[in-house]
């Protein structure tokens, strides 16, 4: 995507998001094949100081607070230099506060003189409700106050926070008027976004753009069992069978119990997840981009067919289940392009139920709970079981359900022999059972 | 009372012509002007969304007046001078009244503010997607000069036997074509010129005659037709002449079984479009209803032109924005070539004869 490595760099008092930023930031830039890697700096003062005492360490006039302070923010960009330089990342997201235009300053002299682009998120926000909440989210589980009490936490955090207001220099219209930024105002609802120099840039300014923080779910659940299913056939488009018909049934019920403000749901355009939402008496969207992998020459075929006709591709497969394409058909790494609008709707959208498919849902679930792409392809979700996956702190909380009703099992893990040379019994290993 | 005779024209275009956006272009400079608009539009339950344009570049300004404000019909009998003159004293009348849109007073507006042609935007409270969607397609254009060449691959294999899709190789002529656009390439002499294929491999042997670096894009495959994969449209009366039908009946929203429908290119082609929009001289090489797609684009043909627009092989279109459109150049680089253009046939009923539904096929081996 682009040529030179860029790096992205908070900005803003604490408590205003930055951390989740970074980290939501990250995970998007993986789940899209843009290698990113975050570098916090206070896990870098964390690292050095061991033990923290109290607030007093973040006085500007704190001397040796000051120095350690400085020494960790150039370990930590060192640290940055061997991530872009040397490792290949293409993305790293230094968060701190860099408060002052000093500090920014050397920042972008390091991107200069290694060759990185620069671009600066700041994350502005006076609403004392929203820095409460996020006192109470996040900074009460860190390791800085272990061991206080709530209130102490609180009223330590909102000292140390003072001592960064006074010489708090935000991204000025003026005086930052080369800097390439976005200014994000009270968690969203205004930005000021300042010359963006490439398609990056323009990616992450879209995304940053269309997350909220607002409290709600997101439902992920395949089709009800289809007869294909039961065949032990890939692709097609089929229709329920019985058991998928009774699923469908008891999700509605399910859907009814957990009494959901505003529930959007999305199905594909395949037969079985169109049947699948019909049951529940709602009205749905349907998406083409959320139809299952298209299995090319493989499509309609039992696994011991594959081996049968296609014994090569089938390993090759195994060897790399993420970027293999099916002859005429699709890979996982196809999905995840033609997921990305689902994945930036879903940010936008607060309740939501997406019924979908085995490698769809995998991919959906390896954005939100930040899994490699090596992981991806085996990640297992299981017919009738509906997956919640509630927002909490700096990532997912996940509920799993299963709704009770028996299903085949369509989860192939991959098998010990992967060589092209392996006999039909190593290739078939792992297939799980049918009709 | 214009503003009023326009505005009543935007309610029927939501009403009786179910259109979904309307767009409002004036300068709508007063804040009294734009809380009119607003009243208008909340008694008839219509989100707005303000688009501000603020630039004090004089350079900017000048070529701008240049370019859309002397061919406009208010100035068409006067001279370029007194034109410029006239046209920069329209602008000082509505300075003096002119009331920005104001980060503290509008604060509960939805609005973009774009400074100096992109190069800073303030964004407040976007409501929905399709607010979400125009923010940032509005944060990709700009105003450079350049131009976009469009083309196909050279002729492969499967067109000299009148099969359609499949992923065959260049015929010699097709490989003629390659070379010579290599030329026309070197002789055009583009800046900074990024060529994008698709992963198909009449798209990259076609780039890899131009000896530079090219990118291969997904999203730029030709449209799937399924069932129909590599058969000759005789084939596929014989054997799907109600699907041939159909297709004749609605081309741009038709499906193939199993495969994609015009209406589907243009839903993966959108962040082809989103790039193209950021990037100054581009070659693109792909496929006939991918350029179709494009074109259609680029010189706003509506869903019933658009399977029908003609992009014969070895044949170049240069598209380079002026004034509020495209200026097109097409340059045929004298290798023949087959044609694959099928138009549509007089008779499109499913009870139609094989003859009928094959009248227009293009000749093939």
């Amino acid at each position: 995507m682009t040529n030179c490595p860029t790096l992205i760099v908070t900005v803003g008092l604490p408590a205003r998001g930055k951390t989740y930023i970074s980290k939501k930031l990250t995970r998007y830039l993986n789940w899209i094949g843009v290698p990113t890697k975050e570098f916090n700096v206070g896990d870098y003062r964390r690292e050095c100081l061991k033990i923290y005492k109290s607030f007093e360490f973040f006085r500007p006039d704190n001397e040796e607070g000051v120095k350690i302070r400085r020494q960790c923010a150039m370990s930590a960009l060192n640290d940055v230099r061997q991530y872009l330089s040397v490792e290949g990342g293409q993305v790293a997201v230094f968060d701190a506060t860099n408060t002052t235009r000093d500090r920014r300053g050397t920042i972008m002299k390091f991107a200069e003189q290694n060759g990185f682009k620069v671009f600066f998120v700041e994350s502005v926000c006076e609403d004392p409700e929203v820095i409460a909440q996020n006192i109470v989210q996040v900074k009460l589980e860190n390791p800085d106050y272990m061991n206080c009490s709530s209130e102490e936490a609180i009223e330590d955090f909102m000292e140390r926070i003072k001592c960064y207001e006074t010489s708090y220099q935000p991204l000025d219209e003026d005086l930052d008027s080369d800097v390439s930024y976005i200014k994000i105002m009270d968690v969203g609802r205004r930005y000021l976004v300042n010359r963006v120099v490439d398609h990056i840039q323009s990616r992450i300014v879209y995304y940053l753009m269309n997350i909220h923080i607002t409290p709600r779910s997101i439902y992920l659940c395949r089709h009800g069992e289809s007869d294909l299913n039961i065949k032990g056939r890939i692709g097609g488009d089929s229709g329920l069978s019985g058991r998928g018909k009774e699923f469908a049934k008891r999700l509605r019920n399910f859907l009814e119990e957990q009494n959901i403000k505003d529930l959007k749901i999305w199905t594909s355009q395949m037969k079985r997840t169109i049947q699948t939402a019909e049951c529940l008496g709602v009205p749905y969207e349907q998406w083409k981009s959320l139809n299952e992998i298209d299995a090319g020459v493989c499509e309609e075929m039992m696994y011991e067919e594959i081996q049968e006709h296609f014994p090569l591709e089938f390993a090759l497969r195994d060897q790399d289940k993420y970027r293999y394409r099916y002859p005429k058909g699709e890979s996982y790494e196809d999905l995840v392009q033609r997921l990305e609008p689902v994945i930036m709707e879903l940010e936008r959208q607060e309740n939501v139920l997406v019924i979908c498919h085995q490698a769809i849902m995998r991919c959906l679930l390896a954005y939100f709970l930040d899994k490699t792409s090596h992981e991806l392809p085996y990640l297992k979700c299981p017919l009738h079981t509906v997956l919640k996956l509630t927002p909490v702190a700096y990532g997912c909380k996940v509920e799993s359900v299963y709704l009770g009703v028996e299903s085949v099992n369509t989860h192939r893990d991959r098998p010990e022999n992967v060589n092209v040379q392996r006999s039909t019994e190593d290739a078939l290993q792992t297939v799980p059972a049918h009709l | 009372a214009c503003a009023s005779a326009a505005l009543k024209d935007v309610a029927a275009y939501f009403t009786k012509e179910y259109g979904q956006v309307a767009v409002f272009d004036a300068t709508n400079t007063t804040r009294e002007r734009r809380a009119v608009i607003n009243s208008f539009a909340k008694e008839r339950g219509y989100k707005v969304f303000f688009v501000e344009s603020i630039c004090d570049d004089p350079e900017i300004i000048t070529e701008n007046i240049k370019q859309v404000k002397f061919g406009s019909p208010d100035y068409i009998d006067r001279d370029i001078e007194e034109a410029m003159t006239d046209f920069v004293q329209r602008i000082e009348c509505y300075k003096a009244s002119y009331t920005s849109i104001d980060d503290e007073k509008d604060r509960k507006l939805s609005y973009i503010k774009i400074f100096d042609v992109g190069s800073r935007y303030l964004v407040n409270q976007v409501q929905d997607h399709i607010q979400s969607r125009i923010v940032y397609y509005l944060m990709n254009i700009h105003v450079t000069p350049r131009s976009i060449y469009l083309s196909r691959h050279g002729e492969s294999e499967l067109n000299l036997l009148g099969r359609i899709g499949g992923d065959s190789g260049l015929s010699p002529r097709g490989l003629k074509y390659a070379d010579a656009l290599a030329v026309f390439i070197r002789d055009q002499q583009i800046k900074d010129l990024k060529v994008w294929t698709s992963h198909m491999k009449r798209t990259i042997q076609t780039a890899e005659a131009l000896g530079v670096q090219y990118e291969q894009w997904k999203a730029l495959n030709e449209i799937d037709a399924g069932v129909c994969e590599e058969l000759t449209y005789e084939e596929i009366q014989e054997n799907f002449p109600e699907e041939f039908a159909m297709r004749d009946q609605e081309k741009y929203r038709y499906r193939y079984p199993k495969g994609e429908s015009y209406e589907d290119l243009v839903h993966r082609l959108e962040p082809v479009i989103m790039e193209l929009e950021r990037q100054e001289n581009v070659l693109v090489i792909c496929h006939q209803a991918i350029m179709r797609c494009l074109i259609a684009y680029f010189l706003d043909k509506p869903a019933d032109e658009l399977p029908y627009l003609r992009c014969p092989l070895h044949t170049v279109l240069k598209l380079t924005p002026v004034a509020y459109g495209c200026k097109v150049e097409s340059f045929f680089l004298n290798i023949e070539a087959v044609n694959t253009h099928r138009e549509k046939p007089t008779n499109v009923t499913i009870s139609r004869k094989s003859d009928e539904a094959l009248q227009t096929v293009p000749k093939h081996n």
